[in-house]
């Protein structure tokens, strides 16, 4: 079983889940998210060794479709709705330089 | 004017032979939607024009003699995760205010191309995350039989269009009770079809492996109706089902002389009011007296199905949340590089509960407790699908209560997110093992508010289910008329 997820562990996942959170709310957190995975302890704590996982309900396999160009979304239609544009594409602002 | 018959059914035939236009029937549950909506507000947005537009076209096709289709001149309407082409959805979620999609979902082609218009896109918690709508960025939805009450969640608001008759049908969408629940506490019939029967193109996911499209509506056969009308192979859903839609609609007659129906014992004793046990065990008593076998089993691993859960759904709501950056669709916040924005855009947009569920999967999955949580999670998933197959070897069904309680008041339960969570304890095994269940009002609870009972199936058992569940419908006492 692990430890209790601490404030300083919050933190981390806010950054890993591109959140940022104030002082106040790193503190609900920490609690509201520490109560749910106690009580989640009970199914940490099964011994399940032998046990398979099921990651899904239904038998998946990959679906195929013949290799022949069809209709598809209209780009005009998709670009319309994007916060910025440029030349027929997604802007977005700097990308490089920005690793703090 | 003529009257407007109550059902989607006799809608239906009414409009097909002519007896009533479309626009009539349009017109009456506008009257109605001016009337409650803003009470209610079961609606991020009312269609009126547009469904108006699409009524003509209805009206049109039956005095040219052609046959609309079997929802010709319905009013439904569509829970706002459900893509409509050129038509804000948003989620109820700021990150998405104003976004129009450029296609339309799968289910919603359907109900056009079966003749039923749409009238308007309703409220739920906030991507679906919730059980009472109190979590959507616009406000939540009202209860019609008590609006000082919540009306369930996450398809709180389609759930409350129906039941104050703004529409006579309504899709919702069900991860882990998000259609039964809300259908229980506001006294409407409220669907989960088997994983797979309904696909999912255009529905916005929530948790992929969890998430299925099904029908609210005031009686089993319009449900059957509508699951008919959506339900079915769509090339466009990698995990829609190939087999042909079972008959539903024409088997609602057969009664269930000799079905086996077991009542779960995990979901039948602690954590359930006594008023909605009472409930559940009338509701057997009547399949009883209608020549069911009623018999008493365990579904061992139920008891973990909500701690599974809550580790499963957020770990992939965590992944499908990602897309929602700022780049490509919705809130954009400008900041100096696309990191920050990316920050900045999803701190500004998401609401507490889906930040809450985001870090809680994203923990979930990260290093060091993936195996677990998430792991065990997984593994947990495996032993309740395998109980649910002992279980129906000797049963045809099961029968449950669909929410531990009636309705409760707003506020009750938003301080503790756990003791929301908790609401979802009898629906989320048939989540996690892809079955079908289904919530149908079976009277009053100790308040005079609405109990839902719920009838569990094997996977594809539709068609048995519904039968079960016309039976209890036929058995049910009257709900106290809705509040005016």
């Amino acid at each position: 079983m692990s430890e209790r997820l601490t404030r300083d562990g919050v933190a981390h996942v806010a950054r890993l889940a591109r959140l940022s959170l104030t002082e106040a709310e790193l503190d609900t957190y920490t609690e509201q998210l520490g109560a749910v995975l106690d009580f989640a302890a009970d199914v940490a704590a099964l011994d399940l060794a032998d046990v398979a996982p099921t990651s899904h309900p239904i038998e998946l396999a990959n679906v195929l479709r013949p290799d022949v160009v069809g209709p598809c979304l209209d780009r005009a239609e998709v670009l319309a709705e994007a916060p910025s544009v440029e030349d027929d594409r997604f802007r977005v602002p700097a990308i490089l330089g920005e690793e703090r | 004017m003529t009257s407007v018959p109550a059902t989607a059914v006799a809608i239906a035939a009414a409009v097909r032979a002519g007896e009533v236009s479309a626009r009539e029937v349009l017109d009456a549950h506008l009257a109605v939607i001016d009337e409650r909506e803003t009470d209610v507000h079961a609606f991020n947005l009312v269609l009126a024009d547009e469904a108006r537009a699409a009524t003509t076209e209805v009206d049109r096709r039956v005095a040219a003699g052609e046959d609309p289709g079997p929802l010709a001149g319905v009013p439904v309407a569509l829970k706002d995760n459900l893509c409509t082409r050129g038509i804000p959805t948003t989620c109820s979620s700021r990150i998405l205010d104003g976004w129009r999609p450029p296609y339309d979902a799968t289910v919603v082609s359907r109900v056009v191309a079966a003749g039923g218009i749409v009238v308007g896109k309703t409220n739920l918690d906030e991507f679906a995350m919730g059980s009472s709508t109190e979590n959507s960025a616009f406000g939540p939805t009202r209860n019609p039989r008590d609006l000082d009450r919540v009306p369930g969640g996450s398809s709180g608001g389609s759930a409350a269009a129906v039941a104050a008759g703004f529409a006579p049908l309504s899709l919702g969408s069900d991860t882990g009770g998000s259609i039964r629940q809300p259908a229980a506490l506001c006294g409407v019939v409220g669907v989960k079809p088997t994983y797979g029967l309904v696909s999912r193109y255009g529905l916005m996911a929530f948790a992929s492996s969890l998430d299925q499209i099904g029908p609210f509506s005031t009686t089993v056969a319009d449900s059957a109706l509508l699951l008919e009308a959506i339900g079915g192979h769509d090339p466009r859903d990698s995990t829609s089902i190939a087999e042909p839609l079972a008959a539903l609609t024409s088997v609602l007659d057969r009664g269930v002389a000799g079905l086996r129906v077991g009542l779960v014992s995990e979901l039948m004793g602690e954590g359930i009011a006594p008023d909605v046990l009472a409930r559940v065990h009338a509701a057997a008593a009547a399949l009883a007296a209608a020549g069911a076998e009623i018999g008493e089993v365990s579904v061992p691993a139920a008891s973990y199905g909500l701690s599974a859960y809550y580790l499963i759904a957020p770990a992939e709501a965590s992944s499908n949340l990602a897309r929602y950056d700022g780049v490509r669709f919705g809130l954009r916040v400008d900041a100096p590089t696309t990191a920050e924005m990316n920050e900045a855009t999803r701190t500004a947009g998401f609401g507490d509960e889906v930040k809450r569920r985001i870090m809680l999967g994203t923990y979930a999955l990260s290093a060091g407790y993936y195996d677990a949580y998430y792991g065990q999670a997984l593994k947990v998933r495996t032993l309740i699908v395998r109980d649910f197959a002992a279980a129906y070897e000797r049963f045809d069904l099961l029968l449950a209560p669909t929410s531990p309680t009636t309705a409760f008041r707003f506020g009750a339960k938003t301080a503790d997110p756990l003791s929301m969570y908790l609401n979802d304890v009898c629906t989320i095994p048939s989540n996690l093992a892809g079955h079908p269940a289904m919530s149908v009002p079976f009277g009053p609870g100790a308040d005079g508010l609405p109990v839902g009972v719920q009838l569990l199936a094997p996977a594809l058992g539709e068609a048995t289910m519904f039968r079960a569940a016309a039976v209890v419908e036929a058995a049910a006492p009257a709900l106290t008329e809705v509040a005016r």
